[in-house]
């Protein structure tokens, strides 16, 4: 308890600790944030709760790092990951999540968890227990005193990923591919009487995700590292931002994500780093709670 | 891979094993079992530790055996391959120690399987030498038949703890001047390790400005880091595996942050030289042994020589480092010859009362066992980064490199 004061303490002793706690957040949140995007879209559109979200992520990292390892530059390694993990979600797609799409939420659920376990193990057999990650060579830049550093690969990961999410935004509003997504979202069986044909709709959708997550996972390797396990921490977030931004509200997902990226940093301040993925969960739960209450006072009806 | 290592592992003790069996004509035989990880998780470490035990058989066969009562004898062990699993381990000691009729027992690969063979060895009474199980839990048990030749894993950075009190001593300052941040993963390991550099840091009368926790999945430390940055302490000390090693050694560079000493363990097996290069300079990595130390015995040599030796001898070894799991586990035969030597007797509860008693000079370092059974006589090693290679600063009197401090 006293460690938790005097952290709280020192937030105020040296306020220039809270410049450098949010950047640091709002950093990690773009990355979320991008991995949450994708989950929107695909719960959004197909109605599919992907429990793989994170394994994808941590997918893309490993692509890049694979070659990476024969000289490639690493920052090659995000438009590849994201070519890459299109494909591997196109497969995925056509394999499992083709075939249970129409089953309830449950077959949907458990067929995505047991992806979630079959994809860390096998990359836990092809690439080893051991975390990796890529240095980039670039400079650190600093400010107030060196209180506060940016490294310059994590900044040009942050622009890329911020880079990715526009242009995904304006694929989104202006092509015809993407009105035909949001179409399918909003009715399926419409959409379907209008021509579109939604099996194909589908298809891209969990492949663009996947690609999504591969890039974001292709920037996390550059600034932090990655590890066969690790896709449950990415899992977990996104749940919990697309859950407090609501599905089809795609700046909210990018908003909720910097926020949960801001606040874990703080929260991990002053609880202790051990508690990152507690207030996670923490906040997922706090959310719902809210949105009990706001949905009791709109009276909508059950479905 | 692994079954090709294997494979070879089986060779060279089938190799070695018939050697034993034509040189054994005039020497008789004494027999050790061991339960070992050849396949599963730990498999590579297994190897390494079968290799140590066979090397070590094998030198004491070439140097007239064990001799004792007016005759000599040789090691001949028989190995059950555990599967990494620790129920395996478990049916298999009994299996040796009921169908083999074995008497003696050499350690398992890893604490697990160590803390699953341990009350079988126990209840039969089986003296049980151990070269690879660290866990400071293994000795609090009241075991009288367990010994390990090892450091317990809560000495691993408890020595940073000693050396950074010297450090402050000789700038004139006093040891409880000094400021200690711990940053340790939430598992038996790291606790142990958390367990050793309080105790250290409180008998110095240290104060622990840092305590926290890590989580399992760890990838950004950025929170500690920034505190660390603050409260300036003169040591940080992080455990978290491979991990807790790579995010530690990165972030640090990446932030600035100085602090005169930073010590962690699992820098080899993270390869933080090699992927963080200038960051991972002048960080003490926690070992049990290196090949550069003073230490020496009549059957190997020196430290150095046994390295030499092992590699030119043992073809697994030809084209990588000789980790310390190999060297130990040599270790724990060596003690097993003395014991006998000096039990002279082949009755196990005389031996297992001398190995209580050993008091040995090793390669591996000094063996004198607690009433637990834990080695309380060899320090652990910190080796430090300097330029890129691992050299020797602590414990002082073995050290080859002098430390820099402040790094």
């Amino acid at each position: 308890m006293n460690q938790i004061f005097s952290n709280i303490s020192l937030l105020f002793e040296f306020p220039v600790v809270n410049i450098s706690i949010l950047l640091e957040g709002l950093m990690i949140g773009s990355l979320f944030a991008l991995s949450a995007y994708g989950l929107a879209l695909v719960w959004g559109v197909m109605n599919v709760k992907n429990l793989a979200q994170g394994d994808f992520v941590v997918a893309g990292g490993y692509v890049s790092w694979f070659f990476s390892q024969y000289g490639m530059h690493p920052l090659f390694g995000v438009p590849l990951a994201f070519v890459i993990m299109w494909g591997i979600g196109w497969v995925i797609y056509k394999t499992v999540i083709s075939r249970v799409i129409e089953r309830d939420l449950f077959t949907s659920l458990l067929a995505t968890f047991g992806l979630a376990i079959m994809m860390a193990q096998l990359m836990n057999l092809m690439f080893g227990s051991d975390t990796q990650s890529i240095k980039l060579e670039f400079e650190t830049l600093y400010f107030f005193d060196d209180f506060v550093s940016i490294p310059i690969a994590k900044l040009i990961g942050v622009i890329m990923a911020l880079s990715l999410a526009a242009a995904v935004i304006t694929f989104m509003k202006t092509s015809r591919m993407g009105q035909a997504i949001r179409a399918t979202a909003q009715d399926a069986r419409a959409a379907r009487v209008m021509g579109i044909d939604t099996e194909k709709i589908y298809a891209f959708t969990f492949s663009l995700n996947s690609a999504i997550c591969g890039a974001a996972g292709a920037i996390i390797v550059m600034v932090w590292l990655i590890q066969p396990f690790y896709g449950i921490t990415y899992s977990i977030r996104a749940f919990v931002i697309v859950t407090a931004a609501g599905l089809g509200n795609l700046p909210g997902v990018i908003a909720a994500g910097l926020g949960i990226g801001a606040l874990e940093q703080y929260g991990s301040h002053i609880f202790g780093i051990g508690y990152q993925q507690a207030i996670a969960v923490l906040l997922l739960l706090f959310v719902l709670f809210i949105r009990l209450l706001q949905q009791r006072r709109s009276r909508q009806a059950l479905r | 891979m692994k079954k090709t290592l294997s494979f070879a592992g089986a060779l060279t003790a089938a190799l070695l094993a018939t050697t034993g069996i034509a040189a054994a004509m005039d020497c008789g035989e004494i027999k050790l079992g061991s339960a070992i990880s050849l396949t599963g998780k730990y498999s590579s470490a297994g190897i390494h530790a079968q290799h140590g035990y066979e090397f070590a058989i094998k030198k004491i066969k070439d140097a007239g055996g064990i001799k004792f009562g007016g005759k000599c004898y040789n090691f001949n062990v028989i190995y059950y391959d555990d599967e990494s699993k620790g129920d395996r381990g478990a049916t298999l000691a009994e299996r040796l120690i009921n169908q083999d009729k074995v008497q003696y027992m050499l350690g398992p690969y890893s604490s697990g399987l160590t803390k699953a063979i341990a009350p079988i060895t126990e209840k039969y009474k089986i003296p049980m030498v151990e070269a690879e199980g660290a866990s400071r839990s293994l000795f609090n048990k009241g075991r009288k038949y367990l010994f390990a030749v090892l450091s317990t894993s809560e000495q691993y950075l408890a020595s940073a703890i000693t050396l950074a009190g010297e450090q402050a001593v000789a700038n004139g300052g006093k040891a409880s001047d000094v400021k200690v941040a711990i940053a340790v993963e939430n598992d038996p390991f790291s606790l142990d390790i958390r367990a050793g550099v309080l105790a250290d840091a409180k008998k110095a009368g240290m104060t622990v400005v840092i305590d926290e926790k890590l989580p399992r999945d760890l990838s950004d430390m950025g929170a500690i880091l920034t505190k660390v940055k603050l409260l300036k302490p003169d040591v940080l000390i992080v455990s978290g595996h491979t991990k807790g090693a790579a995010t530690a050694v990165r972030q640090v560079g990446e932030m600035k942050i100085k602090v005169p000493m930073f010590a962690i363990t699992h820098c080899e097996s993270a390869d933080v030289v090699g992927k963080f290069g200038d960051y991972a300079n002048d960080v003490l990595c926690a070992t049990q042994w290196a090949e550069t130390l003073t230490y020496k015995d009549d059957i190997f040599g020196s430290a150095a020589e046994y390295n030499s030796d092992i590699k030119a001898k043992v073809a697994h070894y030809s084209d990588r480092s000789v980790p310390y799991q190999t060297a130990q586990a040599s270790a724990a035969v060596l003690v097993f010859k003395d014991a006998f030597e000096r039990a002279g007797s082949l009755d196990k509860e005389k031996v297992r009362d001398a190995i209580a008693a050993t008091d040995l000079a090793t390669f591996y370092g000094h063996i004198k066992f607690a009433p637990e059974g834990n080695n309380m006589a060899k320090p652990m090693v910190l080796r430090q980064i300097q330029n890129g290679e691992y050299k020797v600063v602590a414990p002082t009197a073995f050290a080859t490199d002098k430390l820099n401090w402040p790094r």
